[in-house]
């Protein structure tokens, strides 16, 4: 890995998607290609880190690490209910863009 | 009757409606099925086909699915099964799917005996569960108040397995229910023939959407066989596979914990399952666990009106008003809020109106990562009001803002790009979820109306 490029989570990720689990939660996934990248994944995806994205409290969140499958799934519940006036993301599935989006600083080899 | 060794379950697609090759269905009754199963609704496309009780799909996509699966059901003698019907799952939506099967069995010679169920609630229903106290919210809901009920347009309940299994031994071949979770319609006849309910409720949960399990999820249909100790699932698309990553994968997908599920008499639990390849294509699942629940709870869904809409769009390309699209934005929600309390005599909260830079932030908001500015914004206004005649007067006072509006350093009125003549489009009503709580029952099927015909068994 260059020292040089930007790099994002997305970048680094098989697939990083959103979807709607239901019409009060909102539910992301990274899926990572290896272990090591599962690794820095696993480590940047913290409660702190997603309440700042989502502007959630971090007690509302709830995060998955599954090691077997090399996914971190997060779970929140929607910032606005699916379908109200101020709903622009009707089935979530836009809203993995902060996560994937964020920059990975420091690889852990 | 004794307890066969295993069940096979067909699952043409993910929705009713979707389409699929014929090969699909001639494939999965090559390999045993014993079930044709297949959804036809939920509640992720938005509120309005609930509140509505109309459906998503088309009806020519759905007649063109029931035809080839009645006629498939019919020779191989086993029951077909279409869970949600109409979307919403309401009882207008069963009658609407019941009507399409009807034409299509009198068209091709079909005598099949149908079960309709239906899983509509009146909020007179339910309203004395909630005074004692049955009624229950689930996170992040509060408790829920008696007016909810009453403003909801439908509300519907989720059943389980046991209205359908019901509707099979009084000698239904096709069962079309009302809203039900996605689970129950491919659970039914595993339980009801003696499978164990791990395996059963793990595998109707990973062939409820179809391809999704598999490596290609444009695949469509999948095939699970259950057995005592376990179960099988394979693509019934000969160019897909399923693999051990991606059937464990779909316990992530629209969900929010991967290893424990709610259903209406328990719990799956996968945390202890093993994903084996027995071969390229196919993956036995094995170690998947029912938990059943002290209460017996039924989920509710219902969807009441917000409002009327009326949505308007214009584009703006001029790199000056791009530059401060924030600020336009700004004075054209300040500009249109003095002229509606000028022109209109509206109450303080009566209405609303959402502005979308499209192109800008409309998709994230306040959440958006990127700054620099867009080369082109799409704008629409959405105005939500108590009545049509309101959201349509808010949205002609918006009309000469979202074609004039200057920017405050400005000495001249720049004019945008509308895209259709008039700018603004009528939504009429508009829906909300708003039910996010279970009620307790005595029974499984308390809730839910079963009708069909006298049967010759």
């Amino acid at each position: 890995m260059t020292d040089t490029a930007p790099y994002t989570l997305g970048d680094l990720a098989t697939e990083v998607r959103s979807k709607n689990a239901g019409p009060f939660w909102l539910t992301i996934e990274a899926f990572m290609p290896d272990e090591a990248a599962y690794r820095i994944a696993d480590a940047l995806v913290t409660p702190e880190l997603i309440s700042e994205l989502y502007r959630v409290p971090s007690a509302s969140l709830r995060i998955f690490r599954i090691p077997d499958l090399n996914v971190v799934k997060v779970s929140l519940p929607r910032p606005v209910a699916q379908g109200s006036v101020f709903d622009r993301d009707i089935h979530a599935g836009q809203h993995h863009v902060p996560l994937a989006t964020v920059e990975i600083r420091e690889c852990e080899s | 009757m004794k307890e066969p060794d295993s069940v096979g379950i067909l699952v043409p697609s993910g929705m009713l409606g979707a389409g699929f090759h014929p090969d699909t269905i001639t494939r999965g009754i090559s390999l045993g099925a014993d079930v044709i199963a297949v959804d036809g609704g939920s509640t992720d496309s938005g509120p309005y086909y609930l509140g509505t009780g109309t459906a998503k799909t088309t009806e020519q996509a759905v007649r063109r699915d029931l035809r080839i699966l009645l006629a498939a059901a019919n020779e191989a003698g086993i029951p077909l099964i279409v869970g949600s019907c109409g979307t919403g799952g309401t009882d207008a939506g069963v009658h609407w799917v019941a009507a399409i099967v009807d034409e299509i069995c009198a068209e091709d010679g079909l005598h099949p005996t149908i079960a309709k169920i239906f899983s509509e609630q009146s909020a007179e229903r339910l309203a004395p569960e909630l005074a004692r106290g049955r009624v229950h919210p689930l996170p992040p809901s509060t408790e829920l108040d008696a007016s909810t009920l009453t403003r909801c347009a439908h509300i519907v309940g989720m059943m389980g397995h046991e209205p359908i299994e019901q509707a099979l031994r009084a000698g239904a071949d096709v069962v079309l229910a009302g809203r039900a979770t996605d689970t129950a319609l491919a659970a039914a006849v595993p339980l009801m023939r003696g499978m164990p309910p791990g395996p059963a409720w793990h595998a109707a949960k990973i062939v409820e959407c179809g391809g999704q399990c598999t490596t290609d999820p444009r695949a469509g249909g999948v095939f699970a066989r259950i057995h005592h100790d376990g179960f099988t699932i394979e693509p019934l698309d000969p160019n897909a596979a399923c693999t051990p990553a991606s059937v464990a994968a779909h316990m992530l997908y629209e969900t929010v914990d991967p290893f424990t599920m709610r259903e209406p008499g328990g719990t799956i639990d996968v945390t202890d399952t093993s994903y084996t390849a027995i071969d390229d294509r196919t993956v036995l699942v094995e170690g998947s666990r029912f938990e059943p629940a002290e209460q017996y709870t039924i989920k509710l869904e219902g969807a009441a009106i917000t409002g009327y809409e009326t949505v308007s769009f214009t584009g703006i390309r001029d790199p000056k008003v791009l530059r401060a699209i924030d600020v336009w934005a700004d004075l054209l929600r300040k500009t249109l809020t003095d002229r509606v309390d000028t022109v209109l005599d509206l109450r303080a909260g009566s209405w609303a109106a959402d502005l979308r830079l499209y192109g800008h932030n409309a998709i994230l908001g306040d959440l958006e990562p990127a700054v620099s500015p867009p080369r082109e914004v799409g704008v629409m206004l959405l105005v939500s009001a108590g009545d049509q005649q309101t959201a349509t007067a808010i949205s002609k006072l918006a009309n000469p803002l979202l074609l004039h509006l200057p920017l405050p350093t400005m000495t001249y009125l720049p004019s945008f790009a509308f895209a259709t003549s008039p700018a603004h489009v009528d939504r009429g009503a508009a829906y909300e979820f708003v039910l996010n709580h279970v009620v307790d029952v005595d029974s499984p099927t308390e809730l839910f109306r079963l009708e069909m015909p006298e049967t010759r068994r």
